[in-house]
């Protein structure tokens, strides 16, 4: 994945809690084996409304989605991460998280800012009353600012995820760095197996 | 020093390293794949001229795509057909076994687990699916993970993680008759609320839990998940043991008696300590139904439709004002009047045997309702072979129901058996978001017992009233 600093862009709130991953992307999408080409999946199903923010012409462009708790929910989906991301978004901003989807998020480079409610209700209002505004989720310093009002708040990112992000490092590569131990704890703990239990064409061999 | 919860020694016992600065490095024993969440993982594979590590430990079936039409009618939908194929084609590439549509052993990933007896006490499993949870009904420490996560297991049988907390969720006493898992399951979620077990592994325990068939605990451990928690655990019992014997995955005679007396250590200590413990009373729970469109949103089968002006914090009332919008639903309309379009029995939450038997039990000998259309799902070819073979098929097709192939169909939509806009259902799958089941459908959750009931008469309803 590609290293990410800052994002420095312009912000849409969503307003809504509990948008689940279904929402995200619904599973009509789920169909193809590609990983691009998703962002016209974003939010499908809300998209049809005329009155759905991302279809606000002063929304345009934004790379910062403000959403309520709860956001990401529901599904394994990767494919919700990959929407986001496609559609154009750099980072999440939400008083809450699904754990998959904050997982899945931390392998793609979508940045996951967590702030409270409070603090999310007030930058909401602060982007509706200039959705302008530009808003900056600074990765390595850990903040969210509106630098127009002097906003600022922090936000928690376990260490890890925040390296990672930082660096871009790939999740395998890192890990394959303990082939060793995975080598040894394969040759020294109870292994289970499949072998033997199935024949070539997947029947159980008796 | 306070003993150990069984979620901590599954946890010791699977630690490959826990590197200074880094997460903890998991082993992973078995790696459950199906064609929506695997095919860019084995494409990152073939980029990074990565292999699979460990084939041995990893099993594939189709199952989300599936039409659940007779097998001689090919998959009409081309992009389904090509992910279908992937499929294949990727575990051949790779040396993985998998059943493709129509196979003897094919099925929902977490029905075919446990019932090829591959799922067993005390292992770390993972599939490209949410829902994974169900295996802990074995005590099995299972979850969902991403796409880049089923790479990461592909090419190292392992996962970076992180500790959980751990919450013990304790049913005490015993339910009333006629209340099945799945009522207690959407009393749990609705007690915790869609994120209430964020960051935790439950456990769930007590009188009520230990009565649990495994078909149960299964259901139970399925909906972990809707209540945002990492993964659900039931300890071993003789239920567990009773359960495995037999199963082609499990060894036999002495080998078999050894695994079990290995296996029943996989219980929490007396003396562990949860972070959280959540109580519930298991005589307080009813025949459950959800109103809205999460599945927290949880009302008895006697109630009414909740009033948004009922709930004092403003962010629920505009949910409950937004989620009854969706539903169609007018406050204080008795949920029995309410009438559906659909009945889906199915999914991976309630489409084994025992729950094709509860619904067929209600079904035997009555009529769906006129314009009702009912499908029933069963899980695997195995358990559709098992219904065949005790006559459950029949009971179904006589009552008017539909009998079709294994799959997660009506469940999630993705093949054509769907919602139509406005369209309500009754179903036994886990989740009512908006479009779940088909774009502009309304779902409502329900046991297969009341699934059938309400198929009969057209509108929510108990088996008692099909009886009388
Ligand atoms: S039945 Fe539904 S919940 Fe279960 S694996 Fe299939 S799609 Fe997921």
């Amino acid at each position: 994945m590609k290293a990410v600093r800052v994002i420095e862009g312009r912000a849409v709130p969503l307003e809504r809690s509990d948008v689940d991953t279904d929402q995200i992307i619904p599973s009509e999408w789920l169909k193809r084996v590609e990983r691009t080409g998703f962002g016209r999946g974003l939010f499908s199903e809300w998209r049809d409304d005329p009155d759905f923010v991302l279809n606000d012409a002063r929304f345009a462009g934004a790379t910062i989605l403000v959403a309520g708790p709860r956001f990401g929910t529901g599904s394994s989906r990767e494919h919700a991460v990959w929407a986001l991301m496609d559609y154009g978004f750099a980072a999440v901003i939400a008083p809450s998280f699904g754990d998959i989807f904050r997982n899945n998020s931390s392998k793609q480079g979508l940045v996951i800012a967590q702030l409270s409610g409070e603090d999310v209700e007030e930058l909401t209002a602060l982007i509706h009353e200039d959705p302008s505004r530009l808003v900056v989720v600074d990765v390595d310093q850990m903040n969210v600012e509106v630098p127009s009002t002097g906003w600022l708040r922090s936000f928690n990112l376990d260490p890890m995820t925040r390296q990672r992000l930082l660096n871009g490092w790939d999740d395998i590569g890192l890990s394959l760095r303990h082939a060793e131990e995975i080598a040894h704890y394969e040759a020294t703990s109870r292994a289970p197996s499949l072998a033997g239990l199935f024949d070539a064409a997947g029947h159980i061999r008796r | 020093m306070a003993g150990r919860t069984l979620y901590e020694k599954i946890w010791d016992e699977h630690l490959v390293c826990a590197p200074e600065g880094e997460s903890a490095l998991l082993y992973i024993d078995l790696h459950l794949v199906h064609e929506v969440t695997s095919p860019q993982a084995f494409d990152g594979l073939r980029l990074n001229g990565r292999g699979v590590r460990r084939p041995d430990l990893t099993l594939a079936t189709a199952d989300h795509n599936v039409p659940t039409d007779p097998i001689s009618v090919p998959v009409t939908d081309p992009v389904s057909r090509r992910q279908l194929e992937a499929l294949e084609e990727n575990c051949a590439e790779f040396a993985i076994t998998v059943f493709p549509r129509g196979h003897e052993n094919q099925g929902i990933v977490h029905v075919i687990g446990p019932e090829l007896g591959v799922t067993q006490p005390g292992m770390t499993i993972v599939c490209g699916d949410s829902h994974t949870s169900t295996h802990g009904a074995f005590a099995a420490l299972a979850f969902g993970i991403g796409t880049s996560e089923v790479e990461h297991v592909l090419a190292t049988q392992t996962l970076p993680q992180q500790r959980a907390r751990t919450m013990a969720v304790v049913v005490e006493g015993e339910t009333p008759e006629g209340v099945s898992a799945k009522d207690v399951v959407l009393a749990i979620v609705s007690a915790l609320g869609t994120g209430g077990g964020a960051g935790y592994v439950v456990e769930y325990r007590g009188a009520a839990i230990r009565r649990l068939s495994m078909e149960g605990r299964m259901t139970l451990c399925n909906m972990s998940i809707e209540a945002g928690a990492r993964a659900g655990l039931v300890a071993v019992d003789d239920t567990t043991i009773d359960y495995l014997r037999g199963r082609p995955g499990v060894p036999s005679g002495g080998a078999f008696e050894e695994a079990a007396a290995r296996w029943r250590g996989y219980v929490s200590d007396d003396d562990a300590v949860f972070d959280k413990v959540v109580t519930l009373d298991a005589a307080s729970i009813s025949p459950n139904v959800t109103w809205g469109t999460n599945p927290a949103q949880v009302v008895s089968l006697e109630g009414v439709v909740p009033d948004p002006a009922d709930f004092a914090d403003p962010d629920q009332a505009s949910t409950t004002e937004r989620s009854l919008a969706y539903m169609g639903l007018t406050p204080g309309t008795p949920i029995k009047q309410i009438p559906v379009d659909v009945v889906f029995i199915g999914s991976c939450t309630n489409s084994r045997i025992e729950d094709l038997r509860a619904a067929a039990a209600v079904a035997a000998g009555a009529r769906v309702a006129p314009g009702v259309r009912a499908l029933v799902v069963p899980g695997s070819h195995r358990v559709k072979k098992q219904a065949e073979a005790e006559g459950l098929d029949q009971v179904f097709l006589e009552a008017g129901f539909e009998w079709r192939e294994p799959g997660c169909s009506m469940c999630l939509g993705m093949n054509p058996d769907q919602l139509r806009p406005g369209q309500r259902s009754a179903s036994t799958s886990n989740r009512n978001f908006e479009g779940r089941q088909g774009r502009g459908g309304r779902t409502h959750l329900v046991s297969p017992a009341v699934a059938a009931a309400t198929a009969i008469l057209g509108r929510f309803a108990t088996p008692e009233e099909v009886a009388r």
